[in-house]
């Protein structure tokens, strides 16, 4: 166990610092010139002024030297300060980060109870009217870009019946969950389809296994033959799934921040790197990152309490 | 009777022939039956309507019953409380049979037995060290150990008929020797009805009272073990015999029978195994096989029977 820990710890790490020079690399090869915008625009511009700029901010040194810099000055935990707002990074994200978990936590709430209920309705009633349902509706649901399904949200809930505020994130733990309940929706909606359809043939293939007709043969209420041998048996792909999507979420906010005009790590990115902020933008997609590697290693961790024949191997590998 | 089926015929859709032809056996209290034949012959299928199981899709036709329930008319809650307390299966493939997440004692405590009565079930079936087992999931037990468990799961219920399912063919020879004498001993105590599935003629001439030998989908013959050893009357009862080898036999006779087994597509108008009989003369290819009496009380379903051909009685 201790070994595969270690194993999967070496992997995570390697995983990031792969993915930090990608980021890092990405960003610095982008169009524009941020010493330009440093220097507070072309109008004032003189070569001195702008080798100035560049030098003190060490945007002369090559690329690598400057990756290596940057990767120490993160290893410290000072991801450097704002282009823009020449606030510290960490303050900048740490202020918005909340709102973008609490969005995605929401969101994956409600992609779970609302696709795996689906799932399980469609897995027990195949063939019926309303598999037939929870797969068209799910997958119509799916086709729908977010930011469509959100003005849609926004037209039915926000403005029609005036359930749900159309902006902001409100305040207290009822006040935000009011708040944040047409974003998340509009973030869900794409993954139900995926999560209900995995379910749903996670369900039909645990239900075809020999196990499930011997308990059947064997006089096993129904309810317990789905809860016990069908749905525990499933699970594995079904958290797996969940997981990915979850952590996909995590770096996806960006148009439903928008389209709800709420202040988030999404809206950030986007923000710097529309304005060349390079140290804004490298540490958002660091984060985004580390938490997907994060949750799917998180889930990878969780699959051998699900399966002990996985924890098994485990033991002798 | 504890379990009659009274010419049972059984379609599955999309198919040519009917998967159980009019088929009927009967198992007393305290019997040991034998049911053989080759894979696809519906021995399984003909256990599985014992517990009122047939495969998605099929019709049915013909008599099911246990004591005096008519077990095709069963459904839902009736359905399951006979599944659940009548009649026990015990499955070919232990390590298929179980839940591979779940524990052994969940697998006992779902048929119903509580603790103390499943640790005394894994002792009664030769399991040592019953009250750690139960703690044990399926893949830390090896292939008889599972089998040991999947007979007390079928014994929790202490059924009064007991399908085993190629029950041992898995194993190696002395567990299966163990098995068997395991089963014998728990049918005579509870006086239950034991139908026995196997592929091996031999086994079951040597370990029932009497036996069925199933060809696509029919009862070819049904003798006494004795009788069906020694006098086989339907020719592929004779083609199962010197097929396997004995001791003391030259291997030259060694004899397989030509051609394969049916599938689900082939249609015969006649006698199905008519095309592989080494005896078969043209009026077979259009005699309906029927059961024919024999003198010493059994049947076969062969035209060439020589006997006094009157009509057996089922």
């Amino acid at each position: 166990m201790a070994a595969r820990f270690a194993r999967r710890l070496a992997g995570f790490l390697a995983t990031l610092l792969a993915a930090s020079f990608v980021i890092f690399a990405a960003v610095y090869a982008a169009p524009g010139d941020p010493a330009v915008f440093l220097a507070g625009g072309r109008d004032k511009l003189t070569p001195e002024r702008l080798a100035a700029v560049r030098a003190q901010y060490h945007l002369d040194e090559p690329l690598v030297v400057q990756y290596g810099r940057w990767l120490g000055d993160c290893l410290h935990l000072d991801l450097g300060r704002s282009f823009k707002y020449g606030d510290q990074v960490a303050d900048l994200i740490t202020s918005r980060l909340a709102t973008t978990l609490e969005l995605v936590a929401y969101a994956t709430v409600l992609f779970v109870v609302l696709g795996v209920g689906a799932g399980i309705l469609a897995a027990g009633r195949q063939s019926t009217w309303v598999d037939s349902a929870v797969v068209g509706g799910t997958t119509l649901a799916a086709s729908v870009p977010s930011f469509v399904a959100a003005i849609a949200l926004v037209s039915l809930f926000g403005v029609q019946l005036g359930w749900f505020p159309v902006t902001g994130t409100g305040s207290g733990f009822t006040g935000t969950l009011h708040h944040l309940t047409l974003p998340a929706l509009s973030l869900a909606l794409g993954a139900l389809a995926l999560i209900s359809r995995v379910t749903r043939q996670a369900m039909a293939d645990a239900a075809a296994s020999d196990h499930v007709e011997a308990a059947r043969a064997s006089g096993i209420p129904e309810r317990e033959i789905i809860r016990h041998h069908v749905f525990r048996n499933a699970l594995g792909p079904i958290v797996t799934m969940c997981g990915l999507v979850m952590a996909g979420m995590l770096a996806g906010t960006v148009v439903v921040e928008t389209a709800f005009g709420i202040s988030g790590i999404g809206s950030l990115l986007v923000g710097a790197i529309n304005t060349h902020d390079f140290p804004v933008a490298q540490a958002v997609l660091l984060l985004m990152v580390t938490g997907y590697v994060v949750v799917t290693t998180l889930v990878d961790l969780v699959h051998p309490l699900l399966d002990p024949r996985v924890r098994e191997e485990a033991r002798t590998a | 009777m504890l379990l009659t089926l009274d010419h049972l015929t059984v379609h599955l859709p999309d198919t040519a022939r009917p998967v159980l032809d009019d088929v009927s056996l009967r198992i007393a209290p305290g019997e040991v039956v034998g049911l053989v034949g080759e894979s696809g012959s519906g021995k399984s299928t003909t256990a599985k309507a014992a517990l009122g199981l047939l495969p998605a899709g099929a019709r049915a036709s013909g008599e099911v019953r246990v004591d005096d329930t008519d077990i095709l008319a069963l459904t839902g809650e009736a359905l399951r409380r006979h599944r659940a307390s009548t009649v026990a299966m015990i499955h070919q493939d232990p390590r298929a049979a179980l839940n591979p997440v779940r524990r052994i004692g969940d697998f006992l405590r779902e048929r119903g037995a509580d603790r103390a009565r499943a640790t005394e079930l894994l002792a009664a079936v030769g399991l040592s060290d019953p009250e750690h087992r139960l703690r044990r999931r399926p893949h830390e037990l090896s292939g008889g150990m599972l089998q040991r468990v999947i007979i007390a799961g079928a014994l929790a219920v202490r059924p009064r008929l007991l399908l085993a399912d190629e029950a041992t063919s898995a194993l190696d020879v002395t567990t299966q020797a163990e098995i068997l004498a395991l089963l014998r001993t728990l049918r005579a105590e509870q006086d239950a009805g034991l139908l026995f599935i196997t592929h091996d003629l031999h086994l079951a001439a040597a370990y029932c009272d009497r036996v069925y030998v199933m060809y696509a989908g029919r009862i070819a013959e049904e003798r006494t073990a004795k009788a069906l050893f020694t006098t086989p009357a339907h020719p592929y009862t004779r083609g199962l015999l010197s097929c396997s080898p004995t001791l003391g036999e030259t291997s030259g006779t060694l004899r397989p029978i030509p051609g394969r087994p049916p599938s689900l597509y082939d249609t015969f108008p006649g006698c199905p195994f008519a095309p592989r009989c080494p005896d078969a003369e043209a009026p077979c290819e259009t005699w309906r096989p029927e059961p024919l009496t024999l003198p010493d009380g059994g049947a076969a379903a062969c035209r060439r029977t020589p006997v006094t051909a009157a009509r057996s009685t089922p």
